[in-house]
């Protein structure tokens, strides 16, 4: 309750660490914040050239399937592998200078957080383009989802943030896991693709219910189904409790590993 | 009001022979992850109220640092409390966020908010902080292309104006030119009238002398002394001193010992002996650390075979540096033919020994009254003498100033 308190007391710190993490990213570069846009595209060419013409998936408008489950897929995975390595790259202040260590991952996550935003302006881009049509009513689930995700994926760098300054490990198992994490999501593929005798398996992936609401809102126009919308809810608190206990344990000695 | 307390803290860091930082280090090595406890404090306890200005001192490694870091509540202590009522901010790190690229205005509101401030309060702050660095229309480049002497005053104008409870300091700042360095100063005592604590380590005892009303003298990890700084500082200096004098004196045996140098060469025919030199203090106890203005005994006990007349006691003052300040004898002050029986002692008193901060060490010899030596001891004793004031030099000389009318001149 203090720590929350706190950390509504730093609030204008996370805006300004938010804000300079997102004007100093494309700072120096030609193009500058219109990566931020081109990046998400350039990616979709890719796995488009790849799935439509030689992995055919069979699936109509697949670039669309696949566009409205990626970028949510980006932010999550930008939080957990980059999320790790937040508290270490910003030792210098956490070493001089008292402020409630979770504002770190929360300012971090944030910022990713609001670049997908920017990049949902691309989604509803190709949606426009590929004529797919969007339905009203499902869109209104749309920010219930992001809460949804945003909760799941502070949890998740509160506790790769912590793990990382004991174990510098994390930052370099992570980019693997993160991979292996990303193809075991039905991201590229639907979940009718998982073979029944691993659905079991496959369901206790929190984002799993997460990218399925996402593909019902934008790709299939209707409202997620409500056990998967609470699944998504219950999973997604039960990340952020535990990034959070874990959090509060490892954080009394941040300064003496760092 | 209390607004830091400190209760009976104890503080280790861990000393690792070898430190393993990977999993698999951890794993495979694990024999390897040895390592000491080391104990930095070791049961400290004090307040510090509300508008109190608190010096901590102490040798390098003393600890005081890490109590610093534990008041400002970035490492916690292994047993005991800190409890700090209201925001902490400190002129540790100057700058904290700053990003290059952006100006020097949005960094303002960047660093603000790491000490807590919001939205609100930091454009009420604004032009103070906006004034205070002398930044002027340079405030809108970015930051990267301001010269370090800008960057440091803009980030002190900041850490200084966010309206802190409690303001840490960790050796005063050698910011800016000596307009500015003023400026800070006369700007540390505004707020600290206005109702904040200050706590400050330094080495600078002079420092901390004008400027608080206490002292902690931190020792080995515990509070060995507090109270007012003069005499905190007094009995201070005096056991570095001492320390330093042990050590001297270990490391000149040492070299003796394995003939690095050669042992001290006796000069004069040993009739009379210099048997020991004792400096004492006003209050009439032994002492190795002095004020400018105190009074200092020299008392210089001897031994001789056989009555002498007609003998001289000389004295050499010297600075550590080499120069001479002050070289006599008992003939030239008019004392003709001391006679020197048995064993005795000789008393040479300064009233007011007005030498200014430094080390100084005294040279004194006996001779007879041709000139021969009896007995010479160099460095025959050593002392530090401290100053209240930051008039430099050798000694202080006795002046006055007066302003002289405007009419007398003309007349």
């Amino acid at each position: 309750m203090k720590t929350l308190r706190e950390i509504y007391a730093y609030r204008q710190m996370i805006i300004s660490l938010v804000r300079r993490d997102l004007r100093g990213r494309y700072k120096g570069s030609v193009l500058g914040f219109l990566w931020t846009f081109i990046n998400p595209l350039l990616q979709l060419c890719v796995y488009t050239i790849l799935f439509s013409t030689i992995l055919k998936s069979g699936i109509e408008k697949y670039y669309l399937f696949l566009f409205v489950a990626l970028i949510p897929w980006l932010f999550f995975s930008n939080c957990l592998t980059g999320g790790a390595g937040a508290i270490l790259g910003q030792k210098d202040m956490v070493k001089k200078i008292y402020f409630p260590r979770e504002v770190i991952p929360i300012a971090y996550v944030t910022s990713s957080f609001v670049n997908m935003l920017l990049c949902f302006v691309v989604i509803f881009g190709v949606i426009l383009f590929s004529g797919n049509g969007l339905s009203g009513e499902a869109l209104l689930y749309l920010p219930l989802v992001m809460a949804v995700e945003y909760v799941m994926a502070l949890g998740i760098a509160l506790l790769t943030s912590a793990i990382t300054v004991y174990f510098r490990d994390m930052e370099h198992i992570l980019g693997i896991a993160g991979l292996a994490w990303m193809y075991l999501t039905p991201i590229m593929y639907g979940p009718d693709a998982v073979p029944p005798e691993f659905l079991r398996l496959f369901e206790m992936n929190p984002m799993m219910p997460v990218i399925m609401a996402y593909r019902d809102i934008l790709y299939y126009k209707q409202p997620p189904q409500i056990d998967t919308l609470l699944r998504a809810f219950g999973l997604g608190l039960l990340v952020l409790l535990a990034g959070w206990l874990v959090f509060e344990a490892l954080k009394k000695h941040f300064v003496e590993e760092l | 009001m209390n607004v830091i307390e400190v209760q009976d803290v104890y503080k280790k860091f861990r000393l690792y022979y070898d430190r393993s930082q990977t999993v698999k280090e951890r794993l495979l090595f694990h024999s390897r992850n040895r390592h000491e406890d080391h104990w930095v404090l070791k049961g400290v306890s004090f307040a510090i109220q509300k508008g109190e200005a608190v010096g901590l001192i102490g040798e390098n490694g003393c600890g005081k640092s890490t109590l610093l870091k534990l008041i400002s509540q970035i490492i916690y202590p292994e047993k005991g409390e800190i409890r700090i009522q209201g925001r902490v901010s400190s002129l540790i790190e100057l700058g904290a966020g700053f990003h290059p690229d952006m100006s020097g205005r949005e960094n303002i509101y960047t660093n603000a908010s790491i000490f807590g401030l919001d939205k609100a309060k930091i454009d009420e702050k604004l032009q103070t902080i906006i004034q205070f660095s002398e930044l002027g229309d340079f405030i809108d480049n970015p930051v990267r292309t301001y010269s370090s002497g800008m960057y440091t005053r803009l980030a002190f104008s900041v850490a200084i104006n966010v309206d802190a409870d409690i303001l840490l300091i960790d050796e005063i700042l050698a910011v800016g030119d000596t307009n500015f360095q003023a400026k800070c100063f006369d700007k540390l005592r505004e707020i600290r009238k206005s109702g904040t604590s200050i706590v400050i380590v330094s080495h600078s005892l002079g420092q901390i002398e004008q400027f608080c009303d206490r002292s902690l003298w931190i020792d080995n990890g515990v509070i060995r002394m507090q109270g007012k700084p003069r005499e905190v500082h007094f009995q201070y200096l005096e056991s570095m001193g001492e320390k330093r004098l042990a050590a001297q004196e270990k490391e000149r045996a040492e070299a003796i010992a394995s003939g690095r140098i050669p042992p001290p060469q006796k000069l004069g025919n040993e009739f009379a002996r210099i048997e020991r030199i004792q400096l004492v203090n006003e209050a009439g106890k032994p002492a190795i650390v002095f004020k400018t203005g105190e009074r200092m005994d020299v008392l210089l006990h001897y031994s001789c075979s056989k009555v002498l007349e007609n003998s001289t006691v000389s004295l050499q003052l010297l600075r550590s540096d080499g120069i001479s300040i002050y070289a006599s004898n008992t003939r030239i002050d008019g004392l003709d033919g001391l006679t020197l029986m048995e064993d005795g002692r000789i008393l040479l008193t300064f009233d007011s020994l007005n030498l200014l901060a430094g080390e100084y060490f005294l040279n004194m010899g006996l001779h007879a009254a041709d000139g021969d030596i009896y007995d010479f001891k160099e460095q025959a004793a050593q002392f530090t003498v401290y100053s209240d004031l930051q008039d430099v030099g050798i000694t202080r000389l006795d002046h006055r100033w007066r302003l002289e009318d405007p009419e007398r001149k003309e007349a």
